[in-house]
This record gives C-alpha cells, structure tokens and sequence, in this order.
C-alpha cells in the first residue's frame, strides 16, 4: 500500500520533470544527469538496474508539412519493455523509429531535436545509421522474413557483419532464444516463406537478436497474429527484456499492461501526454485525457 | 424499402439477353483462339516441309554436319548453329550483366525524376527497328573496334553482337526491374533494419528475392538474340564457318552467317534447288524448337521459384 503511493508520487515527479524539460530545455544540461533521476522511479517499481538507454530531447519529426511528433521527452530504461500507446496516427511508430533511425529512409521526413543512445545523439553528422543498426535491432508490425531458408535468415545479419565464427552455433542460440528452436530444428534449410505467421515472426525476432543487439524495437509485433501466436510472442518479449532493453510500439492497450514495465501515451498530434510505470498509466494516470483513452472513452 | 413503394419487378427479363450474351462469349472465344490457331498452323506446316526435308537428307548428317553449301546441296547445320552460338554467347555477356545493373539502378537507387528519364529513353532503345541497328554495327561499330586495334574483318560476329546485346539490354532491364520492384517493401526495412547498407540490402535480399524475374528475363532475352535476324544479316556476313576451338577468341573477329541469316539467303537467293528450299523449313523448325524450350524453362523457372507475397 504504501510502496503504491510511493510509486505514484516519484511518477508524478519524474513526469512533471519530463514536462519541466520540455517547457524550458536546459541548454548545457547532459543527457546522462536528467536520465539519473529517472532511474530512481523504475529502480523503485521493478526492483531492475532502469538505467536510461535511450532518451529523447525536444524531439519534433515532420512528415513534409505535418508535425508526427511535438516536442517528445523521454528516457527508456535499460532492460525492460517500455509500451507506446495510442491511436493511429499519434506519432507512436514514428517516435520507434526515431531511435536506430529508419525514418532516414522516408525522404519527406524531416527530425528535430535530439535522441541519445548510451549518451551519444544518434543525428549527430559522426553517427553512422548502419552500425546504430546493428546495436537497435527491430522487429516489425507484418512478419517479413527474407524469401531463404529459416537458417540462412537468421545468419544475415552474422554474415554481413563478417561474424561468421561459429555460425551453426549462433543461429541455434538465437532461434532457441526466440522459442523457435524446437519446431525448426529439423527443417532449418526450408524456406521461411513455409512457417506460420507466428512463427515467421519469431523468426523475425531470432534474426534480430542473432547479432546481440542492446535495444530491440518492435512494431505492433503481434498485430498480424492470432491469439495463440500472440501470447506466445508476448511472454517471449517479457523473457528477452531480461538481457534486451526492449521498446514495443502497440495498439493493443491490455497487451502493454500486460507485458510492460514502463508506458508511453502518444496522443493525436504527437504528443507524448504521459510516460510512467505501467500499473501507474493504467490505474491511476495523472493525465484526464490518458485516463479516457485508457478507459475507451475516445481513441 | 417499404410495402408503399415497390421498386421495379425482379422478375421481367428481357427477351434476348441470353442469345445476345451467348454471342459474346463466342465472339471473344474466337478473337482468343485464333493466336492459337495460327501458331499451330505455323509449326504444322513448318514440320511438314522440314519432313519433306529429313526425307532426302539424313537428319544425323544435317545435325552433324559441318559444312553448309547451298550451291552443292551440302546442308550442315553446325556453321549455322555456331553462328547463333556466337551471337547468343557475346551479347548474353554485354547484355545480362549491363541489364540487370540498369534494372538494379531503376528500381533502388533512382530517384524518382531520374526513373521518369531514363525508363522511356531504354524504352525508346527497345524501339529501334533492328535494320537500324545492323547498319549502325556495320558503319560505325566495325570501324571502331578496328580503330582500337582489334583484327576484326569488315563483316564479323563481334560487331553485330554487340549490338543485339545492346538491342535486349531494355529486355532484360525491364522485366528484371518489374520483378525487383514487385519485392515487397518490408523485406528491404528488414534489411536495413538489421545494419544492412543500400547495396548489401540490394544484392542480399532484393536480387534473391526477384531471383526468378530476373532469370526468366534472362532466358527470353537470349531467345531474342537467338532470333534476332537483321543486325546479323547486316553486319556478319554472309559466310556459314565452324567455331575453331584451338582458338576461341579468334572466332569473333570473323564473319559467320547464323541460322537466321541462312534462311534469309537462301529465301532472297535467285535460283535454289527444290531441296536448299525445303531446308528452309528444317533451319526454322529447329530454331523454333529452340526458342520454344528457352520460353518454356523460362515459364518453369518462374513458377519455381516465384515467391508467394501477399
């Protein structure tokens, strides 16, 4: 009971931080002091080192000349599953994508501000996309594995990165990783175009982790899945955020409450209107317009 | 909507319709089999003649035999099949790799304006009258290669393959480019989603997966060349030669006369035995027979290996 109120008050105190910082930007501030108070609010919920591992700063993307994302302050902890949430539209994949920098591949869009990765601003000119890419694996909304044989998918990333010691090694580690190990083990030269959807992405999520990202982004994973597949892919992510921080995009609101431990609220504009722990986001937000979208009232 | 206002009777047909939707469907059943008609015909009596051929000439010689001389009635088809070998073989190396390089830069790398230039400009390649480009190999591209030192003679194979390779380049650049931009947009993020660079992403994923386009515009565009007739009409010469093995390279600097060409002079010669006619037949057939086995591995090959998008 009192852990509850404790909780709640160093949420209600980070975020009125989060919203100091975005009102009055602290020119000369390191990224790595702000990130240390948010860390006491997670230490106090999960009982887990949340040291901040990506956190944004003022940052806006425009889509030509729509805004996607107003002025976003956020810090994601290291090691466990932060949900964005929120209706089509909000700026929640967009601010995903942000972080191992995919939206460079949109020519119309354009970012603003900052985002560090372990301190580093990945849009500074000396950041290379590619290696950011390396180290934020992702995993996305509709299962695209590569038209090659199971093994061969979850080798591409090992191969162009030239880490080909060990292959075979590498490859059973990940699928067992991903709790694919067992239905493939046999059939590791057929095609991938063969699985299931469910099991074509946690392929995906093998691919990704083959190469020992730190960060694994997730796109609406379990959008294009049955129930079945879905909570298969939902205590995978639970089990990867012990050795990955991960940050999952959803619209599944039950599915955030269920699996993470940090939520992010993304409301229409682009505006991130309340970031917390989860059990906070969803029982008692201190946001109004949080608590409608949360209760089903709009959205 | 209501019982108030009954809308029109659902039950008054007009008389006729069935008669008239009948004539339709034979009217365009026709259209359909006519292709089919005039194709088999064509092969019916292409066979015929090429019968009439086998009859007086030992098929074993003709396929074996390694001299073609109209005016002796000496019929080899081997001068003839090096020819289109040649042809087939030198503008296979110009055109498949510059194709699928060009088909490449459309579909990745373009941008959206340079795509706009420069696919009606191969278009516009690919609309060249053939004669055209014969000459051009004759007039220009002959004394070019002799400008830069090659033995070549004023007719040869090297000239006038060079430019069927260029003729197919749009050929195989724009099927190659269809099937890479039917390669869903997903797999290229999850490229680059893993740390993959453009090219890596291109020749790692997208390539592989139009794999089967990118063959099948291979093997209809040397079924092309194997056809092709007037840029070697033109520009190789009129001399039937066997390939010299010993020296391979020296081959392409020579004049040869391909299957095609045969056929166009022994049809425009002025006076031909009944049989140098009827040979005619047996060149064409088995240039069909060729072309034909190409077009149905390229279709094999497609649904092979067509990887099922949704």
């Amino acid at each position: 009971m009192t852990e509850n109120e404790m909780t709640s008050n160093e949420s209600t105190e980070s975020t009125s931080t989060a919203e100091a910082a975005a009102s009055s930007p602290d020119p000369s501030g390191d990224p790595l002091v702000e990130q240390s108070i948010d860390v006491e609010g997670t230490n106090e919920t999960t009982g887990t080192t949340g040291k901040p591992v990506i956190e944004s700063r003022d940052l806006n993307v425009f889509y030509g000349e729509t805004q996607a994302l107003q002025d976003v302050n956020l810090a994601i902890p290291e090691k466990q599953v932060t949900a964005m949430i929120g209706p089509s539209g909000c700026g929640k994949s967009t601010f995903l994508r942000c972080i191992n920098r995919m939206n460079d591949l949109i020519d119309a869009a354009r970012v603003e501000g900052d985002l560090y990765f372990e301190g580093k601003n990945v849009y500074d000119d000396d950041v290379d996309p590619v290696a950011l890419r390396r180290r934020i694996g992702m995993v996305f909304q509709h299962p695209n594995p590569f038209p090659k044989s199971i093994y061969d998918n979850v080798a591409y990333g090992l191969q162009i990165q030239n880490q080909t010691e060990n292959l075979d090694e590498k490859v059973e580690t990940a699928l067992k990783r991903a709790a694919l190990w067992d239905e493939v083990k046999d059939q590791l030269d057929k095609s991938a175009l063969d699985l299931s959807g469910g099991q074509q992405q946690r392929l995906c999520i093998a691919r990704a982790i083959a190469v020992d990202p730190d960060v694994i982004l997730m796109d609406e994973p379990a959008s294009a899945l049955d129930p079945i597949a879905t909570s298969k892919i939902e205590d995978l992510i639970e089990e990867l955020a012990e050795e990955y921080t991960v940050v999952i995009v959803t619209h599944n609101m039950q599915q955030a409450a269920r699996i993470s431990d940090k939520t992010a609220v993304f409301l229409t504009g682009g505006e991130l209107v309340e970031f917390d722990d989860t059990d906070k986001i969803f029982e008692n937000p201190d946001s109004q317009r949080v608590e409608d979208y949360i209760t089903g009232k709009f959205g | 909507m209501s019982t108030e206002t009954p809308g029109p009777d659902i039950t008054s047909r007009p008389s006729g319709r069935a008669a008239r939707e009948r004539m339709y469907r034979y009217v365009l059943l026709m259209c359909a089999a006519t292709s089919i008609l005039v194709t088999v015909s064509i092969v019916v009596l292409l066979a015929r003649d090429a019968i009439t051929f086998f009859t007086l000439v030992n098929p074993v010689n003709f396929f074996t035999g390694t001299e073609f001389l109209i005016s002796r009635d000496v019929y080899g088809l081997l001068p003839l099949l090096s020819g289109t070998l040649l042809v087939t073989v030198i503008s296979a190396v110009i055109a498949l790799p510059t194709g699928l390089a060009a088909a490449v830069y459309l579909s990745e790398y373009a941008s959206s304006r340079m795509r706009s230039v420069l696919k009606p400009g191969l278009e516009i390649l690919a609309g060249i009258p053939t004669v055209v480009y014969g000459i051009f190999a004759l007039v220009y591209v002959t004394p070019f290669l002799q400008s830069i030192g090659l033995p070549v003679n004023t007719f040869n194979i090297l000239s006038a393959s060079i430019m069927v390779g260029i003729m197919i380049i749009p050929m195989v650049s724009s099927l190659s480019e269809d099937a890479m931009s039917a390669v869903p947009d997903s797999l290229r993020q999850a490229g680059y989603g893993m740390g993959a660079t453009k090219f890596e992403v291109t020749t790692g994923v997208v390539v592989p997966a139009a794999a089967s386009g990118i063959f099948s515009s291979f093997i209809l565009a040397l079924s092309r060349a194997i056809g092709e007739t007037m840029i070697v009409v033109v520009a190789a010469g009129s001399r039937p030669r066997m390939l010299n093995l010993s020296d391979p390279l020296a081959n392409i600097y020579q004049g040869y006369q391909p299957m095609t060409a045969a056929m166009v002079q022994i049809n425009s010669a002025d006076t031909v035995s009944q049989l140098g006619f009827t040979s005619l037949f047996a060149i064409g057939l088995t240039l069909f027979v060729i072309t034909f086995l190409l077009n149905l591995l390229s279709n094999r090959i497609a649904a092979r290996y067509r990887e099922e998008y949704e």
